[in-house]
């Protein structure tokens, strides 16, 4: 191949099959050691992150289910990114701060979030608001990339406040966790944020999800490098991780997370994993990528090598197994009836908070719709 | 809606966003399947997407109301579910066991006036190449929208009908009246009109030194437009909010003359329609005439005419040249007459039975004036010398652009040039006039890299097309007609010595 000639891109096959990345552990379930991160769980730990993975999968199914029920408009799977959302979220701590994209379901999750909250969004009841700072967890960002900026900009407040490197009281410092994707990293507001992020060293950690796709996009169309590389042209630095190994990811994401917030700055982790659905419910990935990659993504499933991993140790039996997919279902069946049951909005609410002292406008067009809806035979639906 | 009741129907949701049908693919029930929740019941394809539907209830399947294939508008209903299977059968008859899908679900769905559609451009509304305009993917294909029925509206008498918006139908006819100025006295009894005499006395208002309608209420497409228009906005006065000056406003004060400011209104049909005569009427019939008459064939040769462009120069000159008016064209047509004597044949008309060489060369010179094309020849164009032929164009030019150009000017050409250098352009394919074989379309001539003596340089180069009448003139001879026009325009010089 001569000297600066790209790498072939007829075949996915021609890629390095198995990139250099953070691993703990493999798709057959064996602890692998790595120099610079470890995790030191206890038994009940080990369980417990199980139990989440299997959670946030039951939960996401069921979600895409109501929507081909009729019950949600649209739904961002998170299918196959589950130990990259388990990981990560279960390794901030209670003060930290994540701005999820709209597919961070497992992190809200893993934030003690009930996750009814983002449902009805997806399914048009109202506009996904909540209070971020109640949760500590951003609202849904639907503009792609736009919350890495937001992010960055809150983490700089940290600094200004002195919420950091010891300076709030030891074990208090604070750092942020900014969530976005293979396809937002080509966003400019990915890059200033990056830029912004390494001049004023705001702890802010860039956690990407490389799925691999942005929609239909393959990753060769977002970058001719790895993207944790990038990280090294802001001026920090950057880590590659197994994205469904659960263990890896909360090892790195620990580290990179506390590094932050002791005043070492941002990190940049790609977590390299694999959406194994579409989109979204209004995406058909089969027109753009074949059955085998996909089956070739199977064999890495990130929650297959915990089961085998609890199995071969010893820390699970089938009573745990199946006591996990019991309380899985249940909170699916809980989700489900809280979906059906969720009120119509009333269609005035509209108008309510658009402008705290109202404007000739939005009156006049509350008038006309007061109308509008009063002129249905069945009165508003 | 009907009682709840232990069959339930199952209606085809929007799959993606804003998608209004599907294609049933294939369904994995039957009739009289035990089914539990989520279970994958059938497939169907939308514009974005092949999917899997989940159940949305345990039970057992009672009805499938379509069939693979079928394309089904969302809202229809497309499985009926017993939800309690295990109470027992289903009674024969009433409207939970019917086959069919209810009544209900039916008038759901009924086409209704699409009153309140959405606005094109905006999601879930007409997009370009009449798709549907969603957040992600290719988009549904347009069909009439369903809508719930609507209340008529009885005249007067609803409180609704009172509340709804005074919406016009057409727009009110709203005639401008001139706006008070501002700080003018005014008394209460006198009316203001548009003819009211300004008093001499009246103060003269700062606000009259303030640009026209700066003080006027009105948002900025709708001072484009009055600007568009014509229209001032400080003569009209406003029945928008707080007084401010809408687009029908605006509008109303063009549909107005009586209130405009003297400038012709635009109307008509924005079409002009010229009639054919003249000029027009002539060309129009001579290029149909000859277009379907004589079988044209064209080609082309770009050449190097530096040596042309050099040896006009040493003419221009020359001290008994001064006043002559000296072009490329002058050796093109030389180079034409030349070829001529060489090949007579080419200087020829189709006579049905004969084909007339002619032993005189009238040359046509296509002259672009006000009138129209014009094309004056110089007669017997071969009997004159370099010089007389530089006066004859001049003045052949010359009396077609004054409009002078006599009608025995214009009959009996044999050989035309045109000279569509002038307009910037290469060359074209030029159709010959009646009754002539051959017309050249002299291109113009542009400083080009050009292969010189081996090297690149930048040499004057120019493209000829030559048209002919193949009743009369093969390619073996158009083109050696062509290549020697070329030659002598390479090196005018050795051609006249050698031709000559």
């Amino acid at each position: 191949m001569a000297k600066g000639q790209p790498p072939a891109r007829d075949g996915r096959d021609d890629i390095a099959p198995e990139p250099e990345f953070v691993q703990l552990l493999n798709p057959e379930g064996e602890r692998v050691e790595h120099p610079e991160y470890s995790v030191d769980f206890s038994d009940e730990e080990y369980r417990d992150l199980y139990r989440d993975l299997v959670i946030v999968r039951k939960l996401d199914k069921e979600a895409t289910a109501l929507q081909r029920q009729g019950e949600l408009a649209i739904w961002a799977s998170l299918l196959g990114q589950e130990a990259a959302q388990v990981g990560s979220g279960r390794a901030l701590r209670p003060q930290d701060m994540a701005f999820p994209t709209y597919r961070e379901h497992g992190v809200l999750y893993c934030r003690g979030i009930d996750p009814i909250m983002p449902l009805s969004l997806f399914r048009g009841v109202d506009y996904g608001g909540w209070d971020p700072a109640k949760y500590k967890f951003n609202m849904y960002t639907i503009v792609i990339g736009a919350q890495t900026l937001h992010a960055t900009g809150y983490a700089m407040g940290i600094n200004l406040d002195g919420r950091i490197g010891g300076g709030n009281g030891s074990g208090d410092d604070e750092a942020v966790i900014a969530y976005f994707g293979d396809g937002a990293s080509s966003q400019g507001d990915v890059n200033e944020a990056f830029v912004w992020a390494g001049v004023f060293h705001a702890p802010v950690v860039f956690f990407c999800q490389n799925n691999q796709y942005a929609i239909s996009e393959p990753l060769e169309r977002q970058t001719r490098v790895p993207l944790y590389q990038r990280a090294a042209g802001f001026g920090f630095p950057g880590v590659r991780v197994d994205g469904n190994d659960v263990l890896a990811t909360y090892a790195v994401t620990r580290a990179a997370m506390d590094n932050a917030r002791h005043g070492q700055g941002p990190t940049l982790i790609e977590a390299y994993t694999y959406r194994m659905g579409a989109h979204t419910t209004s995406d058909d990935p089969t027109r753009y990528r074949i059955a085998s990659e996909v089956e070739s993504w199977q064999a890495k499933d990130p929650i297959l090598r915990v089961h085998r991993f609890l199995t071969n140790q010893g820390l699970a039996d089938d009573a745990f197994f199946s006591s996990v997919e019991e309380q899985a279902a249940e909170v699916a069946t809980h989700l489900r009836e809280r979906v059906l049951s969720m009120p119509e909005p009333d269609p005035m609410s509209v108008f309510d908070n658009a402008y705290p002292n109202g404007s000739p406008l939005i009156d006049e067009e509350r008038e006309r719709f007061v109308a509008y809806q009063a002129s249905f035979a069945e009165g508003a639906h | 809606m009907r009682p709840v009741s232990r069959v339930k129907e199952f209606n085809l949701p929007d799959l993606g966003e804003g998608l209004t049908e599907g294609e049933i693919l294939k369904w994995l029930v039957a009739a009289g399947d035990l089914i539990t929740l989520n279970q994958p019941i059938v497939e169907v394809e939308t514009a974005k997407a092949a999917v899997e539907i989940p159940a949305k209830w345990a039970g057992r399947v009672v009805t499938i109301f379509h069939q693979e294939g079928e394309t089904i508008d969302v809202g229809t209903p497309i499985i009926a579910i017993d939800t309690q299977p295990d109470a027992g059968p289903l009674p024969d008859s009433g409207p939970s066991g019917h086959p069919e899908p209810s009544a209900a679900s039916l008038a759901a769905v009924e086409v209704a006036p699409a009153e309140g559609a959405v606005e094109p451009g905006l999601i879930g509304g007409p997009a370009p190449g009449g798709r549907t305009a969603v957040l992600v993917g290719y988009g549904p294909k347009t069909v009439t929208a369903k809508r719930r029925p609507r209340v008529q509206p009885a005249a007067q008498s609803s409180p609704q009908a009172q509340a709804a918006p005074a919406v016009p139908q057409q727009p009110a006819p709203v005639i401008p009246a001139v706006r008070p100025a501002p700080t003018a006295p005014v008394s209460p009894a006198a009316p203001v009109s548009p003819a009211a005499p300004v008093s001499p006395a009246a103060p003269v208002s700062p606000a009259g030194l303030a640009p026209k309608g700066a003080g006027v209420l009105a948002k900025p497409p709708v001072r484009k437009l009055a600007k568009d228009l014509g229209v001032d906005l400080a003569a009209l006065v406003g029945t928008g909010p707080q007084g401010s000056i809408t687009r029908d406003d605006v509008q109303a004060a063009v549909a107005a003359p009586a209130a405009s400011n003297g400038r012709p209104v635009v109307t008509g049909d924005r079409e002009q329609r010229i009639p054919v005569k003249g000029v027009r009427k002539l060309t129009a019939e001579n290029m149909v005439s000859s277009a379907f008459t004589a079988p044209h064939v064209t080609e082309f040769l770009t050449v190097d005419v530096t040596r042309s462009m050099r040896a006009l120069e040493r003419i221009k000159a020359l001290p008994d040249w001064q006043d002559v008016r000296v072009s490329p064209l002058l050796l093109v047509a030389k180079a034409v007459l030349a070829a001529i004597r060489r090949y007579p044949m080419v200087n020829s008309s189709w006579d049905g039975d004969h084909i007339v060489v002619k032993d005189y060369v009238n040359l046509g010179i296509a002259a672009a004036t006000e009138r129209g094309l014009v094309v004056p020849n110089i007669k017997d164009a071969g009997a004159l010398s370099l010089r007389e032929l530089a006066d004859a164009m001049t003045g052949l030019v010359r009396t077609a652009r004054a409009g002078r150009t006599s009608p025995s000017d214009m009959s009996g050409g044999t050989f035309t040039i045109t000279n569509v250098g002038v307009f910037g352009v290469d060359t074209g394919t030029p159709i010959l006039p009646p009754g002539e074989a051959a017309i050249l379309a002299f291109g113009s001539v542009r400083d080009m890299p050009w292969v010189h003596k081996g090297k690149i340089k930048i040499r004057q180069v120019t493209t000829l097309g030559l048209s002919f009448d193949h009743r009369i003139i093969d390619g073996e001879l158009g083109s050696m007609f062509l290549r020697d026009l070329g030659a002598f325009l390479e090196d005018p010089e050795a051609a006249l010595l050698a031709w000559g």
